[in-house]
């Protein structure tokens, strides 16, 4: 007796242990990313703390568009010399983002995210340290700090290719090497090429004689805050004064938004996960409540009140998810320092701050563990509460609960997801529409999860008939339909990762087959000059390389285009330069709504008739358009072109090109003549861009694969982020099979004793799982790709007008579902195989 | 052993001098005391005694259900002290049949599947004619498409009696078979046991505290404290009841 009760305390162990990782699975990712975003947070915010300790007061030029700023003239710094509590001579520097030097593989060296300052070598103070060589004395030499030494393997000597913002690839000689206090090789994982002053200005601001910022020290005894007052009123509005502290606090709260990503991400796990978890942990309990059945009946029979029952079952929910959510919560932590030490290695050279465990990291693991347990549980509890007393006399007491009720409320949840949804997609909610999209699928989850028990008879014995060959196989067959309601609920959790990794996948392989379908139909250029973009600055090459491709022998046409982003008439627009728009308008068949596309004069644009629209132009109307620099130009709007699926927005007269923030060209695009060998003119253009390691050239289709490629690598780390749903879902499937195993001891030892093989008996339960998960993957297929589906309907009017589904996919990921199976049921098998005869046949 | 062979043909299972050891220190038990049995084909056995004094045990070790501490247990030519679990598994599936308590059957299959369910586990096709002879003999026919949960106490004990027979095993053994069951349906149980014994030579062993219900046998062994204290053949109700009286009062005297 005292050995079955053990054993049962045992086996409940398990299933708590099991239930409760889907909750610590989940707090864990919550309390992760909350340490996590801290501990990045306090490490960037001593970094700019750092980076402008010794910098009382800046002066910039006035914001020319959106983090644009324009140049400060040498004179200035005149100016602010001559304001009181000034201490000595203000320091104007050259600090611009956009020095991209071109390693020993030929290909621009990347950081990840941080900025690549071109700097002019202003000596060896502030917080510059040389520590070898020395700085840049004439016009082809530079320095570099460690940091970018040692990522680009750079010695003091080299000859150091450099692209920057206003020239292409030059050749410097390196002869310094400087570091930062503390031994540091950089502030943040930032690169920086120092130049000579004048080049650093001719190379980066484009302009001799000029600075992006002017540093000033205030004299002892000066408040920052008062010389930064006295500063702004001597120089006026066409300058900004900021504070060191201003500015590290600006700084702060731009990483601080940009971290709110990563948090979103890890919440985004924390959501699936807890979400997947809350149908284990509804499966757990209704489980241990059907088990228990005649136990609570014979607790009620003795007087016990149904709220009492409730209690009863509710206090075990708590326990589960106060001890998951800590257990959770300590992962998180340990989870949170790893990321974060991952980053910082990432990012090369963070100086992390120590981990702290801030309140809202444990606030948020045990609310959100604790409420999703109990909110699992309420269902089961109250299920509970409602077993007659009479239960306890009867030998059968869960007889098979009419699905009736069930599936009716499947079918309303369903319509009100799927309404969500299509209001979502197709409605024009504006801003709410993420949330009403999330909303749906959330809501539409929960109704197929209703529903699933009234296919899971049907369905599971279609799958099951593959099976059903063997003796186990047809066991296991009838088993896993068994219980429909416990089988569509863990079918259902495996159904949601796959759901969305199936929509996902329908999404992707539909805008590749649009995309292809309208290059195919649409465009006529043969080749496509571009990059990958990974940093801020697009990449960009040499313009030389337009008109000597356009000279190869078999090109027809070139159109390069130089990409800004301007505000015409005080908006934000993207704005592009086109060398010859004659040529792109033949490629990408544009034609003219209003006016004409001929070759643009001076000061000339042509824009689409959406745009044209919305802003109530016409052909000969006038903008006001500000660039990236300079002063605001009148452009006169020459032609209005028809709506294009490929191409839409503004393009100007190359005569605006200098005042572009990147007055070089980001993209071409060439067309052929007639049998003219492709292969052949594609390996010249390439020999073009041998000093433009940005950008390669791709035919069109290629290039239409390149695009699509990003698309795949978001879904490759969204498939990473769902392995973990299905992670959870897996865990239910043993879950409910070790259940199902304990439940039918008396069955499999009735079955051993007379004859079936310990390796029947586990053949038997992992066709059980095996079909418990097949059918999950099926809906979960059907689902996704209805999804997906709707998504891509709802993005015709974007050009996407092609539906695939991606069958290669889609097969893998049944085959998949069944290898699940088959991993999910070797614990739970081999607890089958294990079972003693005698003591299943004896027990209670 | 040459003198042996000519008997073996004759004995359906034998125990030889079997010992049966649950626990140890304490808790240790001990169940079966050197017990030698041997039983003959186409007999019908008996086992009596007292609650606790080691029928189930020597069924389960006869069975190959339960290994032996000591001693040799033989279903057959086959000795199955020392088989592994496949090899145990394997006997019980084509030379054994078991009749337990109650819970015989899988809830989810038919009579017919329960009853076919060893030779489908061994891949074996049933023997028609004699599937038919067992069905007609438990009165089943029309009873054969339902579930266990649909079927009545005795029915369900013959549905397993049908199970135990089909495969022809060496030895079919019986724990009580009629132990939940009322006289009526016990009786045919009895019955049937009989006639599969009487009329197709089967070999049955069955443990039973009713003494009518072990005047069906050809002979009764009688169990006290782990040893075969009494044995009889050919007998009657009153016989038995006698025995049991004197067994109880040499056994209880503890
Ligand atoms: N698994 C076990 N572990 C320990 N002791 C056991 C075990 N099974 C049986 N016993 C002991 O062995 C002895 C014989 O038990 P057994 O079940 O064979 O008796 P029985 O004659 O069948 O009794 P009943 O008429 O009550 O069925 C008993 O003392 C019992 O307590
Ligand atoms: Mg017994």
């Amino acid at each position: 007796m005292l050995r079955a009760t053990l054993k049962s305390l045992l086996s409940r162990k398990l299933r708590l242990v099991l239930s409760g990782m889907a909750v610590v699975l989940g707090a864990m990712f919550v309390s992760g990313a909350f340490v996590l975003t801290d501990t990045i947070g306090r490490s960037f915010d001593s970094l700019f703390s750092n980076a402008y300790a010794n910098v009382d007061v800046q002066v910039t030029g006035h914001e020319v568009t959106e983090g644009q700023q324009a140049t400060v003239p040498a004179s200035v710094a005149d100016q602010i010399t001559a304001v009181p509590g000034v201490a000595g001579q203000p320091t104007p520097q050259v600090l611009v983002d956009g020095a991209r030097v071109i390693g020993h593989d030929g290909k621009a060296v990347t950081t990840f995210g941080a900025p690549r300052y071109g700097r002019d070598w202003a000596g060896e103070k502030d917080q510059v340290q040389l520590r070898e060589g020395h700085g840049p004395q004439a016009d082809n030499e530079i320095a570099v700090n460690a940091g970018l030494a040692k990522t680009a393997n750079l010695h003091v000597g080299d000859q150091v290719p450099v692209l920057t913002v206003f020239e292409p690839k030059k050749t410097y000689k390196l002869v310094g090497i400087f570091g930062r206090p503390g031994g540091r090789d950089s502030l943040g994982g930032e690169t920086e090429v120092d130049f000579t002053t004048p080049v650093a200005q001719r190379v980066m601001l484009g302009q001799t004689g000029v600075y992006s910022d002017i540093n000033v020290k205030a004299a002892a005894g000066v408040p920052d805050d008062a010389l930064r007052a006295r500063i702004a009123t001597a120089l006026g509005s066409s300058y900004q004064v900021k504070t060191g502290k201003q500015l590290a606090d600006e700084n702060k709260s731009s990483i601080q938004s940009g971290l709110s990503f990563f948090n979103d991400i890890l919440l985004g796990f924390a959501a699936v996960a807890l979400f997947v978890g809350t149908f284990l942990i509804l499966n757990t309990f209704s489980i241990i409540v059907a088990q228990r059945t005649r136990e609570l009946a014979m607790m009620r029979s003795l007087g016990s009140s149904r709220r009492q029952v409730i209690g009863s079952v509710m206090i075990e929910a708590l326990l589960i998810g106060v001890v998951a959510s800590l257990v959770g919560l300590g992962l998180g932590i340990g989870v949170g320092a790893v990321l974060a030490a991952l980053f910082g290695g990432f990012v090369g050279g963070l100086q992390l701050a120590g981990i702290a465990v801030p309140l809202s990291a444990v606030i948020g693991a045990l609310a959100v563990g604790i409420g999703i347990t109990m909110l699992a549980a309420l269902m089961p509890a109250i299920r509970a509460s409602r077993i007659p007393p009479v239960a306890a006399l009867q030998e059968v007491a869960t007889a098979d609960r009419p699905l009736t009720r069930v599936t009716v409320s499947g079918a309303v949840t369903t319509a009100i997801g799927v309404g969500l949804l299509g209001w979502g997609l197709f409605g024009r909610a504006g801003s709410g529409t993420l949330w009403l999209v999330l909303a749906g699928v959330l809501v539409s989850f929960i109704g197929v999860a209703l529903l699933t028990p009234l296919v899971a008879r049907p369905v599971v014995a279609l799958i099951g008939s593959l099976f059903a060959w063997s003796v186990p196989g047809k066991l296991g067959r009838i088993n896993s339909g068994r219980n429909p309601r416990r089988t569509a609920i863990t079918a259902a959790a495996l159904m949601v990762g796959l759901a969305l990794i199936t929509g996902f996948n329908v999404v992707v392989s539909s805008v590749s087959a649009s995309l292809h379908h309208l290059g195919d139909t649409q465009v006529k250029a043969d080749l496509i000059i571009s990059g990958q973009q990974s940093a801020e600055l697009p990449p960009t090459f040499d313009p030389a390389v337009l008109e000597k491709s356009k000279q190869l022998p078999g090109v027809r046409e070139v159109a390069g285009g130089y990409l800004d982003i301007g505000k015409v008439n005080g908006k934000a627009e993207g704005i592009a330069a086109v060398s010859d728009l004659p040529a792109l308008a033949d490629m990408f068949p544009l034609t003219a709504k209003e006016g004409t596309l001929a070759a643009l004069g001076d000061n000339q644009a042509v824009l689409d008739e959406d745009e044209a629209k919305t802003l109530g132009l016409h052909a000969g109307s006038t903008v006001t358009i500000q660039l990236s620099r300079g002063q605001p130009h009148t452009v006169k709007v020459v032609g209005i072109y028809a709506k294009n699926d490929v191409f839409n927005g503004w393009m100007v007269a190359t005569n605006l090109i200098p005042d572009f923030r990147v007055p070089q060209p980001a993209q071409a695009f060439i067309r052929l003549q007639n049998q003219s060998d492709l292969a052949a003119v594609k390996a010249s253009v390439a020999r073009l861009l041998a000093d433009s390691p940005e950008v390669n050239v791709t035919d069109r289709s290629g290039f239409i694969d390149q695009q699509v490629s990003q698309l795949n690598s978001v879904l490759t780390f969204i498939q990473i982020l769902l392995a973990l749903a299905i992670l959870i879902a897996i865990l239910g499937i043993v879950n409910t099979l070790a259940l199902s195993v304990l439940e039918r001891t008396r069955e499999l030892g009735l079955l051993r004793a007379i004859g079936l093989r310990r390796a029947q008996a586990m053949r038997m339960v992992t066709v059980e799982a095996v079909v418990i998960s097949i059918f999950g993957a099926l809906l979960g297929l059907i689902v996704g790709s209805g999804l997906g589906v709707a998504v891509v309907r709802a993005l015709r009017d974007q050009g996407f007008t092609n539906v695939a589904l991606p069958w290669n996919q889609m097969v893998v990921y049944l085959v998949l579902a069944g290898v699940v199976g088959v991993v999910a049921a070797i614990l739970p098998s081999v607890r089958a195989a294990r079972i003693n005869v005698l003591e299943a046949i004896a027990y209670e | 052993m040459t003198a042996t062979t000519a008997t073996t043909t004759r004995v359906a299972a034998r125990a030889s001098e079997v010992w049966k050891v649950y626990g140890s220190g304490e808790a240790r038990v001990t169940a079966l005391r050197g017990v030698s049995l041997e039983l003959l084909r186409g007999q019908y056995t008996a086992v009596m005694g007292p609650s606790g004094s080691g029928k189930s045990t020597l069924m389960h070790c006869m069975a190959g259900l339960d290994a032996v501490t000591r001693g040799d247990v033989y279903i057959g030519q086959t000795r199955l002290t020392g088989l592994s679990d496949a090899g145990l598994t394997r006997l019980r599936r084509d030379q054994v049949g078991f009749v337990f308590q109650q819970f015989n059957l899988l809830p989810t299959l038919s009579a017919k599947e329960n009853i076919l369910l060893p030779l489908a586990i061994a891949g074996r096709k049933p023997d028609k004619p004699w599937y038919d002879t067992v069905i007609d003999t438990v009165g089943l026919r029309d009873r054969l498409s339902h579930r266990p949960s649909e079927l009545s106490g005795g029915q369900q004990q013959r549905v397993a009696c049908a199970r135990a027979l089909v495969s022809r095993p060496e030895v079919v053994f019986a724990d009580e078979p009629t132990g939940n069951l009322d006289s009526r349906s016990g009786a045919d149980i009895l019955g049937f046991l009989r006639r599969s014994v009487t009329d197709f030579g089967q070999t049955v062993v069955m443990v039973t505290h009713d003494a009518n219900a072990a005047s069906y046998a050809d002979r009764v062994i009688f169990l006290g404290d782990g040893r075969i204290v009494h044995e009889m053949a050919g007998p009657t109700p009153d016989a038995i009841l006698d025995t049991l009286k004197k067994i109880d009062l040499s056994v209880g005297g503890e």
